[in-house]
């Protein structure tokens, strides 16, 4: 029994939303009588921090603190079409809704906070403070809580905003088949280092080294949670998780989290994240969907590194024990090794 | 079906129910006491969603049947928070980053506070340890084996 080092390396590029007929997510905005900005969405948060980070896109563009903003995702049937939160395109297909939505609405609150101020709308600037001024003249200002209930109560006016992204539906060539199935495309690198028992067949991943580039990280501390548990995730894809371990026979299918094999806190392999900002054309504030993306390039990455120590291809996943074994007998009879 | 008088502690509160024979703790806590906080990933004891702390040993509410814990001391996620402020397991969840869906969350508060209890300067490897019976889809762990290790340093500090 020999216990075997190898170091596998995997790069990828991977899509910001899909194009099946069209992409679309709508926003809306309209502000409180008391200034705070409500955002209107049927985008789901399942936990990737969708609310924080449109909070985020909103204040920043409205000019406003981010707790000043309140996101409203209740309802499907009733608020604006979004495809949904899928495809890692939450963030760039949603936040550009949520941007143009913001800009019309400040447009507006610019507008109401003119005629207050007796000025033109185009000299106005925000402070992010919560009040709006005349540009180099800081002492000639409003609260924004003035101006909205000055909009609301003086000059009956909503300030608000409709935002809509689309990208358009994108036919292939029928030539050369060529299409642009998405706007902009996230990148990934990983090195994965394992240690392979070639008795067991048994994979210990030594370490699994990240580096992604994301556009612009919107709100880091959640993009580092989302690029840990994203790596790790890539990793229980390469070496544990099926629901048809021998497809298309159901035999030993899982059915329950008894069966059903996924790493433990026991299991997990120290893992180093790099974060690389390439701000996308497109994108809000430069934005990239970095969610499916920071899964995928562990796999290959360790189905690499897996040959380098073994010598054997697997291209089956998930790389059990049992895959790794066969090959290296089927090696052993080829005597190839 | 004939309902069993039941009696417990929940939280530092009384609690009294008739609850049907059989019922499993999850059960009366959520639908009949209204504490949400466990939560019900397998109902089979696979996935630790349902810890509780029972007599201040760690318990999964889905096979503990509610007229077992006549007389019980029962903690629950719910109760951690005292006038507002968070519980330093909370608070480590919160700084480290450790939810995302936050369905698992509960269970694994839990699982740390039954093993900050008993060992308040613990080891990564005994946070691993205590971890290992709660499944977690999101983080990857390694965000929630900070946060526990996080919170034990905190313990310690307020200690000295």
């Amino acid at each position: 029994m020999t216990i075997r080092r190898g170091r596998g390396v995997a790069a990828i590029n991977y899509p910001t939303g899909m194009n099946l007929g069209g992409d679309p997510s709508q926003a809306l905005v309209h502000s409180t009588p008391t200034g705070n900005f409500m955002v209107t969405l049927s985008s789901v948060d399942l936990g990737q921090g969708l609310k924080q980070v449109m909070a985020q896109i909103c204040a920043e563009t409205i000019g406003v603190k981010t707790d000043q903003v309140i996101i409203d995702t209740a309802d499907t049937d009733t608020g604006p079409h979004c495809m949904g939160t899928f495809a890692s395109r939450g963030t760039h297909r949603i936040g550009n809704a949520v941007i143009q939505a913001a800009k019309e609405a400040r447009q507006v609150m610019l507008e109401v906070a003119a005629e207050a101020l007796e000025v033109d709308a185009g000299d106005l600037d925000t402070d992010g403070e919560g009040n709006i001024h005349v540009k180099g003249a800081p002492q000639k200002s409003i609260s924004i809580f003035d101006t909205a209930l000055m909009a609301h109560f003086k000059l009956g006016r909503s300030i608000s905003g409709r935002g809509m992204f689309l990208v358009p539906r994108s036919y292939p060539e029928v030539e050369t088949g060529a299409m642009k199935p998405s706007t902009c495309y996230a990148h990934a690198c990983t090195v994965a280092e394992v240690d392979v028992d070639d008795e067991t067949g048994e994979v210990t991943v030594v370490s699994v080294k990240n580096v992604f580039e994301i556009g612009r990280a919107l709100n880091p501390k959640m993009v580092e949670q989302q690029l840990v548990g994203g790596s790790w995730m890539g990793m229980s894809h390469a070496l544990y998780e099926t629901t048809e371990p021998y497809y298309p026979k159901r035999d030993h299918a899982g059915t329950d989290f008894n069966e059903y094999l996924m790493p433990g806190p026991g299991d997990i392999a120290p893992t180093e994240i790099v974060v690389l900002e390439r701000p996308a054309a497109d994108g809000p504030y430069g934005a990239k969907g970095p969610g499916e993306m920071c899964a995928n390039p562990q796999i290959p990455a360790l189905a690499n590194a897996i040959f380098d120590a073994v010598g054997v291809r697997i291209d089956m996943m998930p790389i059990t024990p049992e895959r790794i074994l066969r090959a290296l007998k089927e090696q052993r009879a080829a005597g190839t090794h | 079906m004939a309902k069993v008088p039941v009696q417990f502690t929940l939280n530092g509160e009384e609690k009294a129910e008739f609850v049907d024979a059989g019922a499993t703790l999850i059960k009366v806590l959520r639908d009949k006491l209204g504490d949400t906080s466990p939560k019900g990933g397998c109902n089979q004891g696979t996935c630790g969603s349902c810890s509780v702390i029972i007599d201040g040993e760690l318990r999964l509410s889905c096979l503990t049947l509610a007229e077992t814990c006549n007389g019980a001391d029962i903690l629950t996620t719910g109760g951690l928070a005292r006038d507002g402020v968070l519980h330093p397991l909370q608070r480590a969840f919160m700084d480290e980053f450790a939810a995302q869906c936050g369905f698992c969350t509960p269970g694994m508060i839990m699982a740390a506070k039954a093993l900050l209890d008993s060992n308040p300067k613990p080891t990564r490897e005994d946070v691993i340890d205590a971890l290992s019976g709660n499944i977690c889809r999101c983080t990857g762990y390694e965000p929630i084996i900070r946060a526990v290790l996080t919170a034990a340093r905190s313990n310690s500090q307020n200690a000295a």
